[in-house]
């Protein structure tokens, strides 16, 4: 059998008005059904035009991404994806957004009842039950990310793409939320791709980190698989060793052999 | 786009006057203060306040007024020195103006109407002429801000049509409808109608990318697309399109009445105008003013409505 999501020689030339900009270069990476992957890079290095291409936002300049063995052509509900600048639709409540999604992957199946529970469900799972009616400008940067993940959790999607979910949020709600999506990911299987700036984070949830080296034309310079078994605690992970060399691993990777080759 | 209306010319800070800062202290305090005496009204604390507000007000309120005052005057200074045939003074003016509206709903057969019925003759005809426009021009404006193709085809066109004099349309109004009344409603339609179009279409190129991408992701239907995401993010700038359209529509339609006839603000300045009643004609020019003044500001409130913080 294949991997779920293969994607081969992947290369990503942008056409800008400084002529052409090669973000991407010979990406190679295969995941599982139910892989949880972190990707981790210094700004800039191409991590959301990474997961873009595997939205199906934009297509690559060369290179094959194949979903369940058919190649990926444009974007659908089976793929969602959590959006770095959270891009909530600012006329709509925060219902209103996740409802929005409920509505498209589950509306032609359920009951209305259904719909709204499972809106509400998701808006808990965040804990965001008490702002569910305020618009987008009424709420925090962080709730604002928090909506994002709702409703991408609540579109039961295959294959969860992440972009940078967690990065407004505070210690306390980071690590609840975290542990909520181990928790569901787990429970689901859901395939995972998630954008991270957070060498904790990347050790605690993922699979497999995958490490890009700096742009331009930035590919992946190491993938660290990460065996520690699961269900994890984060507070036993803290007293682990394993733990500690793994984090270490990502670490040097990123300040030591991309940082002097970004100097 | 929009005018720089007097509000936001004028900034407040501009007028803050040096008179608010503590006067020095005269010498005279320096000897023994005779028994407490109750402290006068306008230095407590609510007469403080008091002073504050009006001074507010007054900083607000004062230099339109003072303006308005120098207009009055210049127009009697005008009035006068133009003779007794000349211009009529703002006195004239105004008892010709109350005697108007002492009866603005007479009717006495097609060609003698009151001010009221004339004035409601152009709002109808706006209202009539701008709603055709909105109507062609609002999913028009859709269509092309989405489909590429029908931009660059309709493109040529409309620049070609926009900056056509209004009433250059009007004889081929009348040479299709062989009456005044479709051909002064087609001059509304057609003056209206571009920035409708216009301000329509820049709006749906410019919903945020952001947006769409969450359409994409979603796979919504193009309906939804529509009414979810489209209409939304475009509503403020339809809300300037229409905005500039009625205002458009307002500045052609008493031109367009001054060569059809019969009815509507246009036709009474025109007919004032031939029995050479000035003062009428000066009112004709203040109600007109003061109508499109009355449009412009009820259709801004009303697009603020639409704005999404
Ligand atoms: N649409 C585009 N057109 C041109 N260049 C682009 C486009 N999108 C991204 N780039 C360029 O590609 C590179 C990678 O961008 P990307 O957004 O993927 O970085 P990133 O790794 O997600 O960074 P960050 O961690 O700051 O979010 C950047 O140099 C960016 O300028
Ligand atoms: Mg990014």
């Amino acid at each position: 059998m294949h991997p779920y999501l293969q994607i081969e020689n992947v290369s990503m030339v942008f056409d800008t008005k400084n002529g052409k900009f090669h973000a991407l270069r010979d990406i190679n990476l295969m995941l599982d059904q139910g892989d949880f992957i972190a990707l981790i890079g210094h700004s800039g290095c191409g991590k959301s035009t990474l997961l873009n291409l595997v939205a199906g936002l934009i297509e690559p300049s060369s290179g094959v991404l194949l979903l369940n063995d058919r190649e990926i052509r444009g974007p659908g509900p089976d793929r969602a994806m959590v959006f770095q600048n959270h891009s909530l639709l600012p006329w709509m409540t925060c219902y209103g957004n996740v409802h929005l999604a409920v509505e498209r992957v589950f509306g032609a199946k359920e009951t209305r009842k259904q719909l709204k529970a499972r809106t509400e469900a998701a808006l808990e799972l965040v804990h965001l039950s008490h702002a569910m009616h305020k618009y987008p400008h009424e709420i925090s940067g962080g709730m604002k990310q928090r909506v994002g993940i709702a409703r991408a959790l609540a579109m039961q999607p295959k294959l969860l793409l992440m972009d940078e979910p967690f990065g407004a949020l505070d210690a306390l709600t980071r690590a609840s939320l975290q542990d909520e999506l181990m928790r569901i990911v787990q429970e689901t299987s859901t395939t995972t791709l998630m954008v991270t700036h957070d060498v904790d984070e990347a050790v605690l949830l993922a699979d497999r980190i995958v490490m890009l080296t700096n742009g331009p034309a930035a590919t992946i310079g190491e993938v660290l698989s990460i065996d520690l078994p699961r269900p994890r605690d984060r507070l036993a992970l803290a007293e682990d060793v394993r733990y500690h060399r793994l984090r270490h691993a990502v670490l040097e990777f990123l300040y030591q052999k991309q940082l002097r080759k970004a100097a | 786009m929009s005018a720089v209306t007097f509000e936001e010319a004028r900034s407040p800070d501009v007028m803050a006057s040096p008179a608010s800062e503590p006067l020095a202290i005269p010498a005279q305090v320096a000897r023994p203060m005779p028994k407490a005496r109750p402290t006068p009204w306008l230095q407590t604390g609510r007469g403080r306040a008091f002073s504050a507000a009006l001074g507010r007000i007054l900083r607000v309120s004062l230099p339109p007024i003072i303006g308005m005052g120098l207009f009055v005057l210049l127009w009697q200074l005008v009035s006068v020195s133009s003779g007794a045939a000349g211009l009529p003074g703002p006195a004239k003016t105004w008892e010709a103006a109350r005697a108007l509206f002492a009866d603005p709903f007479y009717d006495n057969g097609p060609n003698d109407m009151g001010i009221g019925w004339n004035i409601l003759n152009s709002l109808y005809r706006v209202v009539t002429g701008f709603g055709l426009a909105a109507m062609v021009g609002i999913p028009l404006g859709f269509m092309i801000g989405r489909f590429a193709f029908l931009s660059g085809m309709l493109a040529p066109i409309i620049s070609l049509l926009r900056p056509v004099s209004p009433l250059a349309w009007l004889p081929i109004g009348l040479y299709v409808f062989k009456e005044t009344e479709p051909a002064s409603l087609w001059v509304i339609f057609i003056s209206s109608i571009w920035p409708i179009i216009l301000n329509t279409a820049a709006g749906v190129a410019r919903v945020p990318q952001d947006y769409l991408n969450v359409a994409r992701v979603l796979a919504l239907s193009e309906w939804k697309v529509f009414t979810k995401i489209l209409f939304p993010s475009v509503l403020p700038h339809m809300m300037t399109g229409i905005r500039l359209s009625i205002g458009v529509a307002w500045l052609v339609i008493v031109a367009a009445e001054m060569l059809t006839g019969g009815s509507g603000l246009g036709f009474w300045v025109w007919d004032e105008w031939n029995n050479l009643n000035v003062e009428h004609i000066l009112i004709a020019i203040f109600i007109v003013g003061s109508v499109g003044l009355l449009l412009e500001q009820g259709l801004l409130w009303l697009a603020k409505r639409f704005e999404y913080a």
